[in-house]
């Protein structure tokens, strides 16, 4: 390899790099793990980078795969070279597509980071599932298994296409191959140009459709011809393998790295064969090399075209010796004798016996292995050869988990090592995900692999918590390629760091540290008495291994140079001082070019501060003697508590212990159904600083629980004569105001472990002590001290029974606030804009609650495993939750709500029916209950309880069949919950749809105004002028307003809020549209980080977009109508400050500034004539005569 | 007719400048500007705590954004390319502005302090600036600091920035000073080159909703003016060299005509040209043509200070006697019973 084509990057922006250059117009849209093909894409096309013909490829997002794909199919139509990125669902969405293209022998490329399906639950992790979805589509299917492979394929697939006409479907594994970075030679644009052939392109362009050159396709095709113009194409299929293999061949010589469509490796008389294709490879490689070097005789074949599938070209890479295969597939069929792969190459080794082509069929076993990203190892590879070693090896097996249902699983030894090990060197790192462990880990390995010359690898465990969220960055060093695609395994790592002090107590690092190895630790705790921070296990290992110990301060030393908690370059400087995998002064040289690199151009002070760090990290590291005893008395603490339920103690408390893949098939719920209330079972203790509540000085406004993004702070009202248990230290005060009984107290309280220190409840606090203005009614202070306090004081608070809501007036925030939070300390980032409606919905509504969530942030931290943060109620009702899809969840919703409409039909003519048996009096107060209040539910429950006792003395089919449905005669509120991404985009006809029924339906869009979970890609929530991914330049559109469009219908319940701007608007608006009998939307201000603002700013954020005229505040009641009234409402003053005012604090429009100085500004005088002119509209609309009358249909 | 003037030792076609605003921001709207007769524009003003807070944002925002959390781990915005700091990109607005226009451009610093950014104005100079107007931001909100602490900050920043360049200074000053007269004057013996009065300062407001502070700015309007025009006149020809600058509240050729009586070398120009529009300048610029016409006057300098503390028969009333007459203009004529 020539080491000046070397390159370091990961899966996604090799395929990109290809697709770019090859391609003129690229539709895109957001989906893990394929989005940073597109925003590598849109980037370059903001920067102007041409492609290999000198234009800037036209890059759109569109709004889902599906408008992707047909904005592929129109551009190949159109005479272009187009293509397009996705994964799982979004390919999905691409079918209907797909088969349209390959009908038409239209060449193109999807580069595809295979991942799973959303089946019993949603993955966003690597799989096969999607692309074996796509197996009849009539796209040709190439697979890379490492990251060298996509960028190769990628060309091969791209000359190919245009080659055989076949359109390619060019795919890798999701995360492993997608997001591993990896030092690769760069596939440079000479090879490109050599390998694509022009005049196939003049070809393609010659067939678009031209009004020069007239013609039809898609034509309706009849039982007459239909079948034979199926059969055209079979000649292009049949000659396409050939045509790839021709060009593997071509490739081979142009860079000397050669493919066959089957790849062979292994003993040439090999015994036992695997085939497998995708990332898996790597490992199965080095565990053939490893058991061949101990006179075994295996082998693999790597497949490589999957589709057209080519049985000759199988048969001929396979060893004649095979006597016994094992076909591993990374994907499920359910219902099948047997997964895609391992059905292809029976059928082919059957044909090649039965026409005489091989004298002896083989034994095959088919296998499923690494669903969901699960790791595939040598130590399950060869447990794979062991098993063909049996006289019944076993059919269907799995492997990578424990199978105790169906008892297909192979056990592995997890102590295999393979010989590719010994000439590594492997590094794990556990950081915090904000704390710049992963890049500056990147950056070490782009500084290895130049300064060295060796071969770097990385790969990044990520979190499923947005807050506090955890990385472990796995890095292999090594001079030759590095094709190990699993994780660093137990006593596999000759480097171990912890940045982060906590960590020692939570995680059991030094398990995977070599013998002999290093071990470096950030701590506040001098070097020594750092020993007596570590747990005994900890203590132990480090004894047994031997290992060397070092620590350092990086949290002081950071804050000394004025990086704030900014550790990563420190920490970084540590790990090439102490590895030894570079001369020391070289690799500081080297750090130091990259910080000049980065921050050269914006600012001298951040250069000179991260060198000042640099040099301080060197003086403050020290090596910390093991002493020969272990002196810790303390371990790691149970995960839950002993009194938690039988399903946290047996699933959960695995899982929160990060012991997940030990699980055995049979304590997993079958149909994807998990116990809701389990968040307070993971006291994640995040918090730096928790609120401090001054009971004299409160006012008891309520402001802070209503704020909270995780419910960590609760407010209840109780008689006071229940404080004689209360424990030491638990505040309270008597409540004020008439609405409550005499001699009830109030208490404020945090949840001092599931608080995230976000600041939020003090900021809104609005009672300052006249005489000390810093001090407020709630303050942050540290939480070292206080957690250990507050703890009995939270248990108290919630043995505190919750005051009657019968009693209560929501419209209050006082009273609102009491109401019990069902859904609590999420996932969600700190200080998240979202969540705060969600968990006031659930106060409100909670029991009585049944959501519809679109993918999303919003399913992310409602639905993510380990824990469920919605819960229920002491009488133990609460929401009942799913998530259907991203595109669907408006219609999932309504869906719902005709089933128990339904119910309820059914429910009331039985009532009827029954009446004179169940007694009069009750049937008719059933079925005319008023359930617009508290009382009212309260009552119609009571009613049904009464029901079901006089329905159990009566013994009738009916009578069976109303106690069934007896529940459906309380009201239930249908919310339909999800983000702008969904109702502005993916969703929108879906939920334009649901408005048009009139149907009772509560639809709430938490807007971003971006897709916040996939990473911040824009949609048509966004504002004009916002950077976004997929808007590198500023969107230079408006935002959709989607509350005009709403109104339009007349009939639809409409408020936009913003909970930090004008609190009791949101909660009116919140029980206005539950009360509405048709379909009501409100769509819900949330500050977001993607905004590139600090969410302990949240509050203030809401108040800028609202003054600025950004975010009008409204509220459109249909029920006024009937009144007389004007049924729009605005809540919020004419615009009150300049929209530059609120721009500008926010990084999404000020970095604009920066990059494209005069978009910017126009953008800005744009917005500004924009927020005036709709504001007045809006006050024109709310000042319109109404003629009063009815609604219709309602 | 001759509408000249001299301003920093500039010497400008008439006396209309817009001051700093975000006009200047665009390359069209500033040539819209000088087609419509501005004599030359003051740039935005570059802040420091801008600089700073830009930096830091920057860091935060850009480079420090990864997540840990796998859909979104690399962070939100996108950030795969370099680009320029602050400083450097109003170092090019200012290139480009000298390049396309023919009118002086004026730069523009705001600062409280003695700190790295007063060598920034070495690089305005280099950069073409043909003066700079230096916009002291700055509340004495301090109980323990004195009138002459305050106004020793102002002199030290005029000095720092002295000893760093050649071309002109001007001082951009609040009217918030116990004995302006005399601090002008100092100003004017430390190297002002000309002050511009006044400052007009954001006013928080407050939100009695959520009981919180907001800031907001308030449109001058004309009745602004009277203050600046009281000062200029106070001050027209008592310190030698000193160009006089009118800001805040000039909105018509009237608001202009009267500032320049009061003895204004130029009169500065924002709120109603972001009201207006650019155009609006010609407006205003052909007002005082007309008057000057009907008046008779041939040149600015035939009329310029003719009702400053200098030239009218009675200067106190300018001073206390003003206030007098202000409340004394409620009352009827002598001649009326009550």
């Amino acid at each position: 390899m020539s080491q000046h084509n070397r390159v370091t990057l990961d899966g996604n922006e090799a395929a990109a790099h290809v697709a770019y250059l090859t391609n003129e117009v690229i539709a895109i849209y957001p989906i893990t793990p394929s989005s940073p093909m597109g925003e590598w894409a849109d980037e370059w096309a903001s920067l102007g980078i041409p492609n290999l013909w000198g234009t800037v490829p036209e890059v759109i997002e569109m709004q889902s795969e599906g408008g992707a794909a047909g904005a592929i199919h129109g551009a190949l139509q159109g005479g272009s070279l187009a293509t397009t990125f996705t994964a799982s669902q979004g390919l999905l969405l691409m079918i209907p597509n797909m088969y349209k293209i390959a009908g038409e022998l239209t060449s193109t490329v999807f580069h595809v980071s295979a991942r799973s399906l959303a089946a019993q639950a949603l993955s966003i992790f690597g799989d096969h599932s999607d692309v074996m979805a796509c197996r009849s589509t009539g796209f040709a299917m190439l697979c890379s298994g490492s990251v060298q492979e996509v960028m190769d394929f990628a060309l091969i697939a791209q000359a190919a296409t245009l080659e055989s006409r076949v359109p390619f479907l060019h795919f890798f594994d999701g995360f492993r191959t997608s997001h591993e970075v990896n030092t690769i030679e760069r596939v440079s644009e000479e090879i490109i140009r050599a390998l694509i052939n022009e005049e196939r392109i003049h070809e393609h362009r010659a067939r678009a459709l031209s009004p020069d050159r007239p013609k039809l396709r898609g034509t309706a095709q009849n039982p007459d011809v239909y079948f034979q113009g199926r059969e055209t194409v079979n000649p292009y299929y049949a000659a396409a393998p050939a045509i790839v293999q021709s060009l593997m061949d071509r490739f081979g010589e142009l860079t000397g790295r050669r493919y066959r469509l089957f790849d062979y490796v292994g003993a040439p008389d090999a015994e036992r064969v695997i085939v497998l294709m995708g990332s898996g490879t790597g490992a199965a490689e080095e565990t053939v090399e490893h058991l061949n070097a101990r006179g075994e005789k295996v082998g693999l074949i790597k497949v490589r075209l999957f589709r057209p599938f080519a049985p000759s070209a199988l048969i001929a890479a396979l060893p004649r010796t095979a006597s016994r295969i094992a076909v591993l597939d990374r994907t499920k069929e359910p219902g099948s004798d047997g997964e895609p792969l391992y059905k292809d190459v029976t059928t082919a080794l059957a044909r090649a016996f039965s026409d005489g082509q091989i004298a002896q069929l083989p034994r095959i076993s088919g296998g499923r292995y690494g669903l969901g990203s699960k790791e595939f190892t040598p130590a399950m590879v060869k447990a794979v050869f062991d098993e063909l070693k049996q006289p019944q090896p076993k059919h269907p097996l799995t492997v990578g988990i424990i199978d105790d249902v169906m008892h297909t699983s192979l056990a592995w030894d997890p102590d295999f090592k393979v010989d590719a090990l010994k000439d590594v060197t492997a590094c794990v790192f556990y950081g915090l995900g904000s704390d710049g462990t992963v890049s500056a880990n990147k950056n070490s390995i782009k500084i290895i692999a130049e300064e060295t010359g060796s071969y770097g690898q990385g790969y990044f465990e990520y979190d499923s918590k947005k807050a506090g969220a955890i990385t472990v960055s796995h890095l292999r060093f090594g001079s030759k390629p590095i094709r190990s695609t699993y994780l660093i395994g137990d006593h596999e790592a000759d480097f171990v760091a912890c940045h982060q002090p906590v960590f020692v107590k939570r995680y059991d690092m030094l398990d995977k540290a070599k013998p002999g190895g290093v071990f470096l630790l950030n701590s506040p705790t001098p070097h020594d008495r750092v020993w007596d921070d570590l747990p005994a296990r900890m203590q132990r290992i480090l004894i047994d291994k031997g290992l060397r110990f070092y620590v350092i301060d990086a949290y002081g030393i950071a804050a000394a140079a004025g990086m704030g908690r900014r550790i990563n370059t420190i920490m970084q400087t540590c790990f090439f001082a102490i590895s030894g995998v570079l001369p020391r002064d070289e690799a500081i040289a080297r750090i130091k070019q990259a910080v000049e690199k980065t921050y050269g151009k914006k600012g001298r002070a951040l250069v000179e501060r991260n060198f000042r760090a640099i040099d301080a990290a060197l003086a403050g590291l020290h090596e910390v003697r093991v002493p020969d005893q272990v002196t810790s008395t303390f371990d790691r603490p149970p995960v839950v508590p002993e009194d938690a339920p039988e399903f946290v103690k047996q699933v959960t408390a695995v899982l929160l212990a990060g012991q997940g893949d030990r699980l055995p098939v049979s304590l997993m719920p079958k149909d994807g159904t998990w116990p809701t209330g389990t968040a307070r079972f993971e006291k994640r203790q995040l918090a730096l600083q928790l609120p401090l509540w001054d009971p004299e000085l409160c006012s008891q406004c309520g402001k802070c629980p209503l704020v909270c993004p995780h419910a960590a702070i609760r407010s209840k009202i109780y008689p006071a004569g229940l404080l004689a248990d209360a424990p030491p230290g638990f505040k309270h005060t008597p409540i004020k105001g008439k609405d409550f009984p005499v001699g009830y107290h109030i208490s404020y309280q945090v949840a001092p472990d599931d608080c995230t220190g976000c600041g939020l409840c003090a900021e809104v606090c609005p009672i300052r002590d006249r005489t000390n203005p810093a001090h407020k009614a709630l303050d942050m202070v540290p939480a070292a001290g206080l957690q250990t306090a507050e703890r009995p004081c939270w248990e108290f608070f919630l043995r505190l029974p919750d005051y009657d809501r019968r009693q209560l007036d929501p419209t209050k925030i006082k009273h609102a606030m009491l109401m019990q939070p069902l859904f609590e300390f999420s996932g969600a980032c700190v200080g998240c804009g979202e969540t705060p409606y969600i968990r006031l919905a659930t106060q409100l509504f909670g029991d009585r609650m049944i959501i519809a969530n679109a993918t999303g942030c919003s399913s992310i931290y409602g639905g993510n495993l380990p824990t469920t943060p919605y819960t229920f109620n002491a009488e133990g009702r609460g929401p009942s939750w799913n998530n259907s899809l991203f595109e669907d969840n408006a219609e999932f919703g309504l869906g719902i709500r005709l089933a128990l409409d339904q119910q309820h039909a059914q429910a009331c003519e039985l009532v009827r029916r029954l009446a004179a048996q169940i007694g009069e009096d009750l049937a008719e107060a059933l079925l005319n209950a008023d359930q617009g209040t508290e009382a009212g539910i309260y009552e119609q429950r009571e009613r049904v309880t009464a029901l079901k006792e006089r329905l159990r003395s009566l013994d009738s089919k009916e009578a069976r069949a109303l106690t069934e449905l007896a529940e459906s005669l309380v009201r239930r509120s249908v919310w339909i919950i999800g983000g702008d991404g969904w109702a502005y985009d993916i969703g929108y006809g879906g939920l334009d749809h649901v408005l048009a029924s009139g149907r009772d339906v509560n639809l709430l869009v938490l807007d971003t105004e971006v897709y916040s979970n996939t990473g911040g890609q824009r949609s048509k929530a966004t504002p004009l002028g916002a950077v976004a991914k997929f808007a590198a330049g500023g969107k230079p559109t408006f935002k959709k307003d989607l509350a005009m469009m709403a109104m339009a219908y007349e009939n639809v319940y409409v408020a936009q809020v913003a909970f930090g701007a004008k609190d009791i608007q949101t909660v009116r608006a919140f029980l206005e549209a539950e009360s509405y009998a048709g379909p009501s939307l409100i769509i819900a201000y949330a500050p977001c980080i993607a905004h590139g603002v600090d969410l302990a700013n949240n509050l203030r954020q809401q108040d800028l977009a609202v003054n600025s005229g950004h975010w009008p505040l409204l509220r459109y009641d249909p029920r006024r109508i009937t009144s007389g009234e004007n049924p729009l409402l605005i809540d919020s003053k004419a615009p009150s400050i300049p929209y530059r005012d609120f721009a500008n604090t926010e990084t999404r429009f000020s970095m604009l500034a920066q990059t494209h100085p005069d978009a910017a500004e126009r953008f800005l005088k744009l917005a500004q004539k924009h927020v005036e002119t709709r504001f007045g509209l809006y006050e024109q609309l709310a000042h319109l005569a109404v003629q009063k009358g009815a609604v219709p249909g309602r | 007719m001759n509408l000249k003037t001299s301003y920093l030792g500039l010497k400008l076609k008439n006396p209309l400048v817009p001051s700093a605003s975000p006009l200047a921001r665009s390359l069209s709207t500033a040539r819209e500007l000088e087609d419509n007769g501005a004599a030359a524009i003051i740039m935005y003003s570059l802040f420091e705590e801008a600089i700073n807070a830009e930096t830091e944002s920057l860091a935060r925002f850009l480079h420090h954004q990864e997540t840990g959390f796998a859909e979104s781990a690399e962070g939100f915005l996108p950030d795969h390319h370099d680009f320029e700091n602050g400083l450097e990109r109003y170092l090019e607005q200012l290139r480009r502005l000298k390049e396309s226009l023919d009118i002086p451009v004026i730069a523009s610093l705001n600062g409280v302090s003695v700190s790295g950014w007063i060598k920034h104005a070495r690089e305005l100079e280099q950069a073409g600036a043909d003066a700079i107007e230096l916009n002291v931001y700055y509340i004495a909100a301090d109980l323990n600091q004195s009138g002459p602490e305050v106004e020793q900050r102002y002199l030290d920043l005029l000095k720092a920035l002295r000893s760093q360049i050649q071309i002109p200074i001007n001082m951009k000053l609040s009217s918030s000073f116990s004995s302006l007269g005399h601090f002008i004057k100092r100003l004017a013996e430390a190297g002002a080159d000309g002050v511009s009065l006044f400052n007009r300062f954001y006013q928080p407001d407050i939100q009695i909703d959520s009981l919180r502070l907001h800031a907001r700015l308030q449109p001058s309007t004309s009745a602004d003016a009277l203050l600046r025009m009281r000062w200029i006149a106070l001050l027209y020809g008592r310190i030698p060299n000193l160009s006089l600058g009118a800001t805040g509240g000039i909105h018509t050729a009237e608001d202009a005509i009267k500032l320049l009586l009061a003895g204004a070398d130029v009169v500065h120009l924002c709120s109603v040209l972001l009201q207006r529009g650019p155009a609006y300048l010609s407006l205003i610029l052909r007002g005082i043509k007309d008057w000057m016409e009907e008046q008779g006057f041939e040149s600015i300098d035939d009329f310029r200070g003719r009702v400053s503390a200098l030239s009218i028969p009675n200067p106190a009333e300018f001073e206390r006697t003003n206030y007098i007459r202000v409340l004394d203009s409620y009352s009827p004529a002598p001649g009326v019973m009550i």
